[in-house]
């Protein structure tokens, strides 16, 4: 995405959303009609243990801004203890990011379930505005992937 | 190189409103391998799923992708779709533009910048999917029903006389639950226990049925049509086969003076004890905290007494494996703990009661023989206070923030039951709105304002003081004529909000079932699949899903059990093909996928493999037992190969659609 | 309707108005339930229609003792009380108020006012 300086700077975030909890979540959000950026793209992942820390390389790779990762509750896991994966390895993950120039309010995990339609905007406000912060992630973009 | 035809969705108005839906149709048709593009106003509709067919047809087309609603409401109708002309159902990709994109945005020109990027991703996907074929796993013919209420009563009977086996688990000594204790029933005003005794009786006759009272689900495994489920019978230190119930060592226990639950602690009953007449099995059960006999080994009265030697005080808890196919859930509900609300004097008053307990109070098998007696005195109460909504439609620090939904119906029932059997007592309640929505309720609550003459007081009690003559002060306030009232009451009754059952938290966990913020379980879809949970096979009966009164309780057990019905009726169910496999030319037999994976779907074989140089090496590698494989996905991150990979959701799939959405 | 007046209510008093399920119990559980012209529950709902000006004129915002009975039973977390000090505070910080002159308060001193009355007046006045 080219940064066009007499716009204001919209990041590219990438959300993953587990299909049962928050899939559902973000579904109700539209349901319900609550407003959050376009920004956020979401990808459905049948569980956040699917996400493999190489999805979030190569979406900072390719230009990303912020990824978040949505699961459900602790404790409430479709597959019992998906999430608890999806905890410790985004964990391990993000400390190596801030360690490599990432900063921690570009990555995230979240849990929200299909319930929480509500909850599931809020945070994706709230994550947009503190990306929009920031400013465009240049430390891991790959120039030679950037759109001509 | 795939041939994509694109489908964009007007949903009426729904997308098109905010997304200019030709635009999107347009943008996608310039993407690499698309042939056909269009737009149509409902996609999901006959004619609309006839223009992806034809397109299917006429355009040799191998991937489709839908931009519509979420793949969660119609995923599975296109794939039909799809696959009624031939095309294999997973080269099909829903784009969610309703729900994720059309409802949450209101500028055109963003709305649609993230339509066509959603789209794109999509195609990105489709692009990298292979066909996949379903296989089938057997169903076991065989249904449990956890909690034994009314609502898991009326699932069982209903499964059983389907011609399936079905199984109960009650964790208290009977089956019956809260019905047991009610006295009336609204609006009809038919006695609980007449309607209910015969169908408790009915289950321990029916030879499908078997009845695990006393016990409890400790732990469940396995998936739809093939769940395995630990039960945890309590030791009850009495013999089911061999006690007849006669009831003699309740009489001769020495020990009297425990809270007698069933008459909500408000008479005694003995440590050996038969909850209620009715009870279903009627087995006596040792109160283990109470018996002197387990608590310091003196007594053994009830063993002498008990000509069917049916007391062992030696019983342990024993834990009994069985196989279902369904499971029902049917934990119920509970009044909530009235702690948190001291202006009531709940605890300081003997005389402000629940009204679980007020039905005990006027039940003829309750601690006054039906007698309306105040419990502090004994006296007959001359001024009733009722009080509703108490704990419910609160604020979430200060109570549960749902509407109970009962309280109103049943408030009216005491009211104008204790105006008939004592015309002499004032009966004031007090309500912030009366909802009575339900066949010949209002009517009903009209009787008791208009026939019976109860005073409904538009306002709450603000605070009730036990006074020292033995009544109890109510200071509450009428809105409508705008005054504030004090009321010399002899007996307060308080409409305690209704809150699921402490067991059903863990038994969702066990069960992988979603619930909600209050902890009652959810339903698949509010509307439309409202008995079954998003977990397939698991199926909600009762006040479990959300409060309920009994007739709404029991069609929904019929529901319930009908769902369950048509899964047993088939012999084998399709599974999931979105499952895990590995690349054994990629696996080297680590057992890192075999440790994360949580249904045990992985084990390793030693596979003969042709080497280079024309000799065989054998190596352990990793196989995938589809059939439990529920497609989570754990292992593919765990392997640190990249032999594992998820059918439908495959690294490179994923990877696509990263890419499609940061360019 | 004065809207900025409202607002302002609503601002300092930090509550909103229209959590108000129209119960009552606020109401129900003042102990100053009779010294009132406007009740607890008639403040709140007064508010949220915009009639702030009677409430300011009436003598009940002096009657409401802040007890804080209402905020602690409301179901809803309405905060009752919180409207009256907010609907007192803005009567007493009206523009235009005979105020008290700082040199005035010496003179009006006597033997029996209490000690922490004179300290406070000063520290009102003298700023």
């Amino acid at each position: 995405m080219q940064v066009n300086k007499n716009k204001e700077f919209e990041p590219v975030i990438v959300a993953f959303c587990c299909n049962w909890c928050s899939y559902a979540g973000a579904d109700l959000s539209g349901t319900n009609r609550l407003n959050y950026p376009t920004n956020v793209k979401i990808i459905r992942v049948p569980c956040s243990c699917r996400v493999n820390p190489m999805f979030i390389l190569r979406a900072f790779q390719r230009g990303a801004d912020g990824v978040i990762i949505c699961g459900c509750h602790p404790g409430d896991c479709h597959y019992t203890s998906g999430n608890y994966y999806a905890r410790r390895r985004m964990t391990l993950l993000f400390s190596m990011l801030d360690f490599l120039g990432i900063e921690r309010d570009r990555t995230r995990v979240e849990w929200v379930s299909a319930a929480e339609g509500a909850k599931f905007a809020a945070t994706m406000n709230e994550f947009t505005e503190s990306v929009k912060k920031l400013g465009p992630n240049r430390r891991l973009e790959d120039l030679r992937c950037r759109k001509q | 190189m795939q041939r994509i035809g694109v489908f964009v969705c007007h949903c009426g108005t729904n997308i098109a409103a905010t997304v200019d839906v030709k635009a999107v149709a347009e943008a996608l048709k310039n993407e690499t391998g698309v042939v056909f593009s269009t737009d149509y106003q409902y996609m999901c509709s006959e004619s609309g799923q006839n223009i992806i067919k034809d397109a299917i047809r006429d355009y040799k087309l191998s991937g489709v992708v839908v931009c519509s609603c979420s793949p969660r409401m119609h995923e599975a109708t296109f794939r039909k779709a799809v696959a009624s002309v031939g095309l294999n159902p997973y080269m099909l990709e829903v784009a969610n533009l309703r729900e994720q994109c059309s409802w949450i945005h209101k500028d055109i020109a963003t709305a649609t910048d993230k339509a066509i990027v959603l789209g794109k991703a999509a195609i990105a996907k489709v692009h990298l999917n292979a066909p996949l074929t379903a296989g089938e796993s057997p169903v076991i013919k065989r249904a449990l029903v956890i909690g034994g209420g009314i609502a898991g009563i009326q699932s069982a009977l209903d499964i059983a006389d389907a011609g399936f086996e079905v199984d109960i688990v009650e964790k208290e000594p009977t089956i019956g639950g809260k019905m047991t204790q009610l006295d009336k029933t609204f609006p009809t005003l038919d006695c609980a226990a007449c309607i209910l005794t015969p169908k408790m009786v009915e289950c321990s006759q029916n030879d499908k049925i078997k009845i695990y009272s006393y016990s409890e689900v400790a732990d469940v495994k396995g998936f739809v049509g093939n769940f395995t489920v630990s039960i945890k019978k309590k030791a009850r230190y009495v013999d089911e086969t061999k006690c007849t119930g006669c009831g003699l060592c309740t009489e001769k226990c020495p020990m009297k003076k425990v809270p007698n639950a069933f008459n909500m602690g408000m008479n005694n009953r003995s440590a050996i004890y038969i909850p209620f007449a009715q009870a279903v099995p009627k087995v006596a059960t040792i109160d283990a905290d109470y018996c002197n006999m387990l608590k310091n080994g003196k007594c053994g009265v009830c063993a002498k007494v008990c000509t069917a030697g049916a007391i062992n005080y030696k019983q342990q808890d024993e834990i009994i494996e069985e196989k279902y196919g369904a499971i029902i859930v049917a934990t119920g509900y509970n009044p909530i703990k009235l702690d948190k609300y001291d202006e009531f004097a709940y605890s300081q008053s003997k005389d402000v009661v629940t009204s679980l307990e007020f039905e005990r109070l006027t039940n003829a098998a309750g601690p006054t023989n039906g007698t309306l007696l105040r419990p502090s005195d004994g006296k007959h109460p001359h001024t009733i206070v009722f009080v509703q909504c108490v704990g419910s439609r609160c604020d979430d620090s200060r109570g549960k923030p749902y509407c109970s939904k009962i309280c109103c119906m049943y408030t009216a029932k005491h009211a104008m039951l204790t105006r008939e059997k004592y015309p002499d007592t004032e009966v004031y309640v007090f309500y912030i709105d009366v909802r009575t929505p339900g066949k010949n309720f209002d009517e009903f609550y009209r009787r008791a304002v208009e026939e019976y003459g109860v005073h409904y007081i538009k306002g709450m009690v603000g605070k009730v003081t036990p006074k020292a003559d033995g009544t109890l002060d109510v200071q509450a306030s009428d809105l409508l004529s705008n005054e504030q009232l004090h009321i010399d009451a002899d007996l307060v009754v308080l409409a305690a909000a209704i809150e699921p059952d402490k067991s059903a938290r863990p038994l969702a966990t066990m069960l992988t079932a979603s619930m909600d913020t209050n902890d009652f379980f959810t339903e698949a879809h509010p509307k439309l699949r409202p008995v079954e949970s998003p977990t397939a096979g698991i199926f909600l009966s009762g006040a479990c899903q959300g409060p309920k009164d009994i007739p709404e309780t029991v069609s929904q057990a019929g529901a319930a059990a009908s769902k369950a019905i048509g899964l047993l009726c088939k012999n084998s169910l399709t599974c999931n093909p979105c499952v895990a496999h590995s690349d054994e030319l990629m696996c080297n037999g680590c057992s890192s996928c075999e440790k994360v994976c949580p249904y045990g779907a992985i084990t390793y074989i030693n596979k003969e493999f042709k080497m280079p140089d024309r000799t065989t090496a054998i190596r352990r590698v990793a196989s995938v037992n589809p059939a439990v494989c529920q497609g989570c996905g754990a292992c593919t991150v765990a392997c640190p190969s990249g032999a594992m990979d998820l059918n439908g959701f495959s690294n490179s799939q994923i990877m696509a659609e990263v890419d499609a959405i940061c360019k | 309707m004065s809207n900025k007046l409202q607002e302002r209510i609503l601002r300092s008093s930090g509550v909103n108005v229209r959590k108000c399920m129209r119960c009552g119990k606020c109401s129900a559980t003042c102990p100053s339930y009779n010294e009132m012209e406007y009740h607890p529950h008639q403040f709140v709902y007064m508010v949220e229609k915009g009639d702030i000006e009677t409430l300011m004129k009436s003598k009940s915002i002096y009657k409401c003792l802040t007890c804080f009975a209402c905020v602690d039973r409301c179901p809803r977390g309405v905060e009752p009380a919180k409207v009256v000090e907010a609907v007192r505070l803005a009567e007493v910080r009206k523009q235009g108020n005979n105020h008290l002159i700082p040199d005035q308060i010496p003179e009006m001193l006597d033997e029996d006012l209490p000690q922490q009355a004179i300290v406070t007046a000063f520290r009102k006045y003298t700023k």
